[in-house]
């Protein structure tokens, strides 16, 4: 752990942070009430690709913000552009053809202003991610040990023995048995809840004051899925540090999240604590994922699945992007707003709740 | 982290990932001295066939030789007579071929009609052959590789396309060809090369070497290029890039330490295959080599040059597609010796 | 045998041309494994042969949009056109009317390709030379695909020790290089004799034995190439669909695998029609192909060797028309791949 971080304690500030805008952070308190000030901050991020064919919006306008020891889930279909945020963030997408505005503020710097040797030395330490194919996402051709121990050494200039001990540590500490003797194991050699400790080692190598797991479970096994979650939750506690975790499972995001950003045509639609968004869905596509799910006390019900397909993010239908799957979705008559032609904005509806849905009221509240 | 060390440990290979860190290590066995020993053993077959074939094929020549030998003048019918028995030549086919093998392993190529030792025209023409396929492979690894990396890491480029084009254009121009034009254009109008021979040493190589390398050229830039692409786009870059490693650390150590290790072994079993394919070649630029050597004795009807040289080319060719086998477990962990 | 054998066409889309249940799901997966992104629902109509449409369709939508197919297609469709109709090319002039006065003159307005050692008019006796190359590479990759296909299908359909041993022998192919082998046997064929009697065709030294030496020496990477595809399509549903029904080997091999092993093939053969010929003229340049008089490009290539500093344009001429020959098929062969090839598409 880095000794300057007072992560375990969320009201902590980070020494550094001092540059963060007063309003910037009044802001956000509003819509962070139990959390302390945010150790990351996205700002209205638009991610678009531009390759021959039409302009692809990935992501359209999104923001939110983790504070420390925080878990926000980012909760969507596939092709929502939640991952894509996600390398946003980290600065792994190609550019061009992708192009990235908005603000990226890790500890109050912009990280899409800094120059990209800055923005380098922000990924290990700053702000780290596994993700969701550990054996595609480690390099078959060296041991894992390596790969861990490639951290201390690209960014602290640690030995390599040096560096070769703190694998086994890691090892160690995300529980992978017998660490000692598997560290100069190969990637293929591990089962994949083992390899997916790995990236999780590796990822926490350097103490990073936000970690973005991407689908960290979805490749598991249902069994291993749990004791991977468990593992993040039990490290999360440990260090402090903020956890976006990217996922479609639901279960997943009741069970660790505090908070929760629903994501669809590549824009936020709801945010709010994880229990009010799972009672009280404020936005029909929320309501539509709950409904999808089978519940035990709904014995022999039918399921209300979402009608249709998520739409291409080539071509995002124009007003509210989910009116053409939407239940609810209106003419705008007598002065309402038109769902099929008027952009819903993201806006609060309940203290501490967004929903980007013209009419999240009557959900709401009837 | 170099390329992995091999030690060899009581009869097996041990492989450790770095020689820098052996101690409390957990090697994996990989019993590579098993599998080596198996790969020689189903190798014996093939250097046997191949060598049979050309004997078979040699073996429908009989006598003519010595008549060939004689000249105009017929030969009294004792000599004759004599040279048949010292030369197997009344023999069947297979009991021919088990005394020339039985000689073989012996280390006895047999000799020709004129008395001389196979072994000592190989032995001067091995290393004619030699130095041409090292200048070739050389060209190979400088400029293919480097070619094939710069056209990767900016593909759509001008450098690219450029690379696409001029490879498929060598690749479409027979070795022939690229060879007689390329002594008319550099050797005989700009006079930059010798035009044949190998009398001004290794510079004489460096024509030929380049015609020879030509096509593996072509190809060893392609498969890098494809490979380097390939790799850049895989999931292990993206996260070493998450990583925050430098860009060098993430080209240099996790693209093109992946990317190359099909390159290394396609040119690994080139050398083999150059060792026995230089015939067309040394024939244009007028090379003294192995290749060369069979065309002559071809030629002349020398059988037992004929089937010795080209045994020793098929071993060659065996040989270094086993040591590519080898590399390639060595290169890529995934790779179970079985 | 019966051609319509309606389990075996509703089980593989290979053979929908005589189905009766076009609409089968197995149709359907074969086009999402020819890598078309959409192979949802096939329109009602043109029922019949919709994977064959798809993948071929698609394919032809490619290569229209490639510029080396459609170059090394014209190359191509020329020197076929030459070879068939060589006096189209000549421009008139014979090839046997030569004059030593007019030894190695150089090219000129009137003769576009100057004069050879004997006086004869160049352009006549190198458009002429187009039918021995292309009667040989054709002729050779027809052999070649003929013992390739057979073997590597016998090979990877019944495994075992039947493929061990077929491997075996092609390893042992492979070891020799394809012009030294071809090189040995052209040389001592001639000389052969079965029961006392010249081999036919192997001891003419004409464009059947270079052909035949070609195929004996070359028919490896379509053995193996057959045998790997062959081997993944036996793996697959529809093949196990047969099998379950009942179907034979031979009828399995024939009707199910084959038909599905032939992209690949088609793009192996345009390129090694272009590779053999390249390797016919390697070895008359060697002395072991044709023979004078004949009209052959390596004889060319040969014979202007020594002139090359006197009378340039004896070697470049041929060599330079070869080069366009060979260059043609492999251009067309590369293009129809990355057509072909679902991965290569952007």
């Amino acid at each position: 752990m880095t000794p300057s971080t007072s992560g375990a304690h969320p009201a902590g500030t980070p020494a550094d942070s001092g540059t963060t805008s007063r309003t910037d952070a009044a802001a956000r308190a509003t819509a962070t009430p139990d959390t302390g000030v945010p150790v990351l901050e996205v700002e209205d991020l638009r991610v678009e690709f531009r390759t021959r064919g039409p302009v692809v919006n990935a992501v359209n306008g999104v923001s939110y913000s983790i504070a420390p020891g925080e878990t926000m889930a980012i909760l969507g279909e596939s092709g929502c552009g939640k991952s894509v945020s996600a390398q946003a963030i980290m600065g792994i997408l190609d550019t061009p053809p992708a192009v990235i505005s908005g603000a990226i503020r890790f500890e109050g710097r912009d990280m899409l202003a800094m120059g990209a040797e800055d923005q380098r030395k922000i990924r290990g330490p700053g702000v780290s991610m596994i993700f969701q194919d550990a054996l595609s996402a480690l390099n078959p051709v060296y041991s894992v040990g390596y790969q861990i121990g490639e951290m201390f050494r690209a960014h602290r200039g640690t030995s390599k023995k040096e560096a070769r001990e703190r694998a086994v540590e890691l090892m160690d500490r995300v529980r992978i048995p017998a660490a000692r003797q598997r560290v100069d194991d190969y990637p293929h050699q591990f089962s994949g809840g083992m390899r997916q400790r790995v990236m999780i080692a590796m990822a926490l190598a350097l103490d990073p004051k936000v970690l973005i797991a991407d689908e960290p479970t979805t490749a598991l096994d249902v069994t291993v899925q749990a004791q991977v979650m468990d593992l993040l939750k039990d490290l999360q506690r440990d260090t402090g540090m903020g956890l976006i975790l990217i996922t479609h499972d639901l279960g997943v995001v009741n069970e660790v999240a505090d908070r929760v950003s629903v994501m669809y045509a590549g824009k936020v639609v709801e945010t709010g604590t994880t229990d009010d968004v799972f009672t009280r869905p404020a936005h029909p596509y929320t309501r539509g994922l709950m409904s999808s799910i089978p519940l035990l006390e709904d014995k022999g019900h039918r399921l209300n699945p979402i009608v249709g397909a998520p739409p291409s993010l080539a071509a995002i239908p124009p007003g509210c992007s989910f009116h053409l799957r939407c239940p609810m979705a209106r003419r705008g008559a007598d002065g309402r707003p038109d769902c099929a032609a008027d952009v819903p904005p993201l806006r609060e509806v309940v203290v501490g709740r967004r929903s980007a849905c013209h009419y999240s009221e009557e959900l709401l509240h009837g | 982290m170099g390329l992995p060390a091999v030690v060899v440990t009581h009869g097996a290979v041990r492989l450790f990932p770095s020689a820098d860190h052996p101690a409390g290590a957990r090697p994996e066995e990989r019993p590579v001295g098993r599998y080596v020993a198996r790969r020689l053993l189903l190798t014996i077959p093939v250097l046997i066939g191949a060598s049979f074939l050309i004997f078979a094929m040699v073996y429908a020549l009989p006598g003519d030789p010595i008549r060939a030998l004689a000249g105009d003048r017929p030969l009294p019918a004792s000599v004759q007579a004599a040279l048949t028995a010292e030369f197997n030549l009344d023999d069947p086919l297979l009991v021919q071929y088990a005394k020339y093998v039985g000689g073989l392993l012996q280390g006895d190529f047999g000799t020709d009609f004129r008395g001389r030792p196979v072994l000592d025209t190989i032995s001067q023409r091995l290393p004619v052959t030699v130095t041409l396929t090292a200048v070739a492979i050389f060209f190979e690894i400088l400029i293919g590789i480097t070619a094939g990396v710069l056209a990767g890491l900016r593909r759509g480029s001008f450098f690219d396309n450029l690379v696409l084009v001029s490879t498929t254009l060598v690749v479409s121009i027979p070795v022939l060809v690229l060879g007689f034009v390329s002594q008319y254009v550099l050797g005989v109008r700009l006079g930059w090369f010798p035009v044949a021979g190998i009398t001004q040493g290794l510079y004489s190589y460096l024509l030929p070497g380049f015609i020879l390398a030509a096509t593996s050229l072509a190809y060893v830039t392609r498969l890098t290029r494809t490979s380097l692409a390939d790799s850049l786009r895989a999931d292990y870059v993206r996260t070493a890039r998450a990583k925050g490693l430098a860009p060098r650390t993430v080209v240099v150590r996790h693209t093109l330490r992946n990317s190359l290790i099909p390159v290394v072994t396609f040119i690994g079993a080139d050398i083999g295959g150059l060792l026995g394919g230089a015939i067309i070649t040394e024939a244009v630029f007028n090379i003294p080599g192995l290749g060369r050597a069979v065309f002559d004795a071809v030629s002349q009807q020398e059988g037992a040059v004929v089937v010795g040289i080209i045994t020793l080319m098929v071993f060659f060719f065996i040989f270094f597609n086993l040591v590519v086998d080898v590399l390639y477990a060595v290169l890529d962990p995934r790779i179970r010796y079985e | 045998m019966s051609d319509r054998d309606p389990v075996a066409s509703a089980v593989d889309p290979k053979l929908s041309r005589d189905s009766r249940h076009p609409r089968d799901p197995e149709q359907r997966h074969d086009e999402v494994e020819a890598g078309t992104t959409t192979g949802l629902a096939a329109p009602d109509v043109d029922q019949t042969d919709g994977s064959q449409t798809s993948l071929w369709g698609d394919a032809w939508r490619e290569l229209r949009r490639r510029p080396f197919f459609w170059i090394g297609g014209v190359l191509a469709l020329v020197f076929l056109t030459m070879a068939v109709f060589p006096a189209l090319f000549a421009g008139g002039a014979d090839p046997r009317a030569c004059s030593l006065s007019n030894s190695n003159l150089p090219p000129s307005a009137e003769h576009l390709f100057g004069y050879d050692q004997q006086g004869c008019d160049y352009r006549a006796t190198v458009v002429y030379g187009a039918r021995n190359s292309l009667l040989i590479g054709f002729t050779a990759v027809v052999g070649v695909l003929a013992v390739g296909v057979v073997i590597g299908a016998v090979a990877g359909y019944f495994g075992g020790w039947v493929d061990s041993l077929l491997a075996r022998i092609a390893d042992v192919f492979y070891a020799l290089p394809l012009i030294l082998g071809a090189l040995v046997l052209l040389r001592v064929g001639p000389e052969m004799r079965v029961f006392g009697q010249p081999i036919p065709i192997i001891s003419e030294r004409g464009p059947g034995a270079i052909a035949i030496a070609l195929t004996i020496f070359g028919w490896m990477t379509a053995m193996r190439l057959v045998r790997s595809q062959v081997i993944a399509i036996k793996s697959s549903d529809y093949v196990a669909a047969a099998r379950a029904l009942g179907a034979g080997s031979f009828r399995i091999l024939t009707r199910h695998i084959l038909p599905n092993a032939v992209a690949p093939v088609l793009v192996y053969a345009t390129i090694t029609v272009g590779a053999l010929i390249a390797a016919e003229a390697a070895l008359t340049y060697l002395g072991v192909g044709l023979q004078q008089p004949a009209f052959s490009w390596g004889l060319q290539i040969s014979a202007g060797q020594n002139l090359l500093r006197t009378a340039p344009h004896l070697v470049l001429i041929p060599s330079a028309v070869l080069s366009l020959t060979v260059m043609g098929f492999i251009m067309m062969g590369d293009a129809l791949r990355d057509a072909l090839d679902p991965r290569q598409r952007s």
